[in-house]
């Protein structure tokens, strides 16, 4: 039984990568669109030929993606991290009582009510505060930031709690601090529990389509002004996929996003196999 | 001789668990003093009420003094951190550092403040050396101290104690995880650092408290039944229960 399971999994996946990765590649094998085309800024699916169109230059949202996953991690990372070690170092009792339920609840909400509270709420904020739109990168940043914090959370707090007890009495007993045992030597045998957490993090937001294409105003700009609307690869390709024709150039080009979204996933999963193996060492 | 500890009247609850029934007992300076006792005595929690490593543990509440140098270190106006410079501890599990082997015996000078590398080096040349183990690993002090055997594990363990420089070292079971050479080699070491060192260990092994103490101390129930010479101890005990523990008719 397991052994289909396994069978049908490891099916599913190959089956998806080749659909995808056949799809994707696609336009550059007909030739409609070259690499350099496609990694260029000029975006512009619709402009007639007149106007040098259509072009399908998607840099702009490659990028998108970068900076919006980057940006959450820089602020989750230690965020999560430091309410990790509050939880298992410094008051168990309030961490078990208290964060580890709001984790729970921060994890179940979908993710289009986090869409929606960035919309109502932090959107009109920013642009109150800042004078501009509102829309744009770092409304995206804010939001996906909630949402990977339990998931660095709770990877972080399974790291820290797997460091032996006999280490920290082993360093308690040589005369240090608590401050001194948790940055000295937990933060640091922990690490590449931490770092996977932070990787797995990026990934998470990499990934998020919904949430993101609610607060950053999906324009085709270079995703480089904090509060200038932009786009990612997955608000691209959720908002046009489904108004777009099977099998046009447009709709590969999509496909050829997806591609580039699934093998920057793949990068950072072997990324945190690289980190696990290097911690057995 | 001159006494380093002194105990009197200790007590110590575990919550409702009285664990440690007053203690009354005196250890001399470079001296190697053997706890023995059956298991679930009191023998690791009074061991460590000597570094109050106990303190960490909820619910733990004590009565009585424990004094080092005259100094009460159950007293106000005590630094743990100075305390536990002074009094270090081997457990019965190594759990070195998963740090490299230098890093683990630099640890503790670091914490308390020595930064510069010539001093560091020094110090850790000196206390592998002291620890038997610098010949073994002199070549590889940048790997990583996990790669060691569990007898060189328990040594790096001690030269990581020592190079805070103590003046006590706690001992508890240190041998019990080892192999009859490793343990050989460790109780060898054992009797060289009394020469500087004032020793208590803990020790199941009664062979092994015959070997390597001066002393032996004998716990019974969270009390002590008995504590002289490890000779009168062991050859002609004053109370039946410490025959018939010794004998190996109980514990
Ligand atoms: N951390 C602890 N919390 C509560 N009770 C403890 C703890 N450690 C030991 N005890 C209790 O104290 C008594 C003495 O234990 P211990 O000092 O470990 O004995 P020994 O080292 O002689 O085997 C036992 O009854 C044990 O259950
Ligand atoms: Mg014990």
């Amino acid at each position: 039984m397991t052994l289909v399971s396994a069978w049908v999994l490891i099916i599913t996946l190959f089956s998806l990568l080749y659909f995808i990765a056949s799809k994707g590649i696609a336009p550059f094998l007909h030739g409609e669109v070259t690499l350099a085309d496609f990694f260029s800024g000029n975006w512009g699916p619709s402009l007639s030929a007149e106007q040098g169109g259509p072009q399908y230059g998607a840099l702009d949202f490659i990028l998108g993606s970068l900076m919006v996953a980057l940006g959450s991690a820089v602020i989750s990372g230690p965020l999560g991290i430091g309410a990790a070690l509050f939880m298992t170092e410094i008051a168990p009792k309030a961490g078990r009582k208290i964060l580890q339920p709001a984790v729970e609840i921060l994890v179940g909400i979908p993710s289009v009510v986090y869409g929606f509270i960035g919309l109502t709420l932090i959107v009109p904020a920013l642009r109150s505060i800042f004078g501009e739109v509102g829309f744009g990168l770092l409304a995206g940043i804010i939001v996906l930031s909630v949402m990977i914090l339990p998931t660095i959370i709770s990877i972080s707090a399974d790291a820290i709690h797997s460091v032996p007890q006999g280490i920290r009495e082993g360093s308690y007993a040589l005369g240090a601090t608590r401050w001194q045992t948790i940055s000295g030597l937990v933060i640091r045998v922990a690490q590449p529990g931490l770092l996977t957490a932070v990787v797995l993090g990026i990934a998470r937001a990499f990934g998020e389509a919904l949430a993101v294409q609610m607060v950053i105003g999906n324009t085709a700009d270079l995703p480089f002004h904090l509060l200038k609307p932009m786009s990612t690869l997955t608000s691209v390709i959720t908002l046009n996929m489904g108004n777009t024709v099977q099998g046009s150039t447009y709709n590969n080009v999509l496909w050829s996003m997806a591609l580039i979204l699934l093998l920057m996933t793949l990068i950072l999963i072997l990324a945190i196999r690289f980190i696990a193996r290097r911690r057995e060492v | 001789m001159s006494q380093k500890v002194r105990v009197r009247c200790f007590q110590l609850y575990y919550g409702t668990n009285h664990a440690l029934k007053n203690i009354d007992l005196d250890l001399a300076e470079n001296q190697v003093t053997a706890l023995i006792g059956p298991s679930g005595c009191g023998k690791s929690t009074f061991l460590r009420s000597i570094n109050r490593m106990n303190d960490m543990i909820k619910g733990v509440r004590t009565t009585g003094t424990i004094h080092i140098d005259g100094q009460n270190i159950y007293g106000e106006k005590v630094y743990l951190v100075e305390l536990r410079k002074k009094v270090g501890m081997v457990f019965q599990q190594p759990h070195p550092f998963p740090l490299s082997i230098y890093d683990n015996v630099a640890y503790g000078p670091r914490l308390h403040g020595i930064r510069d590398k010539k001093r560091l080096d020094e110090i850790v040349e000196r206390t592998l050396t002291e620890a038997n183990l610098w010949d073994e690993v002199k070549d590889r002090l940048h790997r990583s101290a996990l790669g060691m055997s569990g007898g060189q594990q328990q040594r790096l363990v001690l030269a990581r104690v020592l190079a805070v420089q103590p003046e006590v070292i706690l001992m508890d079971e240190p041998a019990s995880a080892l192999d009859p050479i490793s343990t050989e080699r460790l109780e060898e070491l054992i009797m060289r650092l009394k020469d500087q060192y004032t020793i208590i260990i803990v020790t199941h092994n009664m062979q092994q408290a015959a070997r390597v103490s001066d002393t032996a101390v004998f716990f019974l129930n969270g009390e002590i039944v008995e504590s002289g010479p490890t000779d009168q101890i062991f050859t002609n005990p004053s109370d039946p229960r410490t025959e018939d523990y010794i004998s190996g008719r109980f514990g």
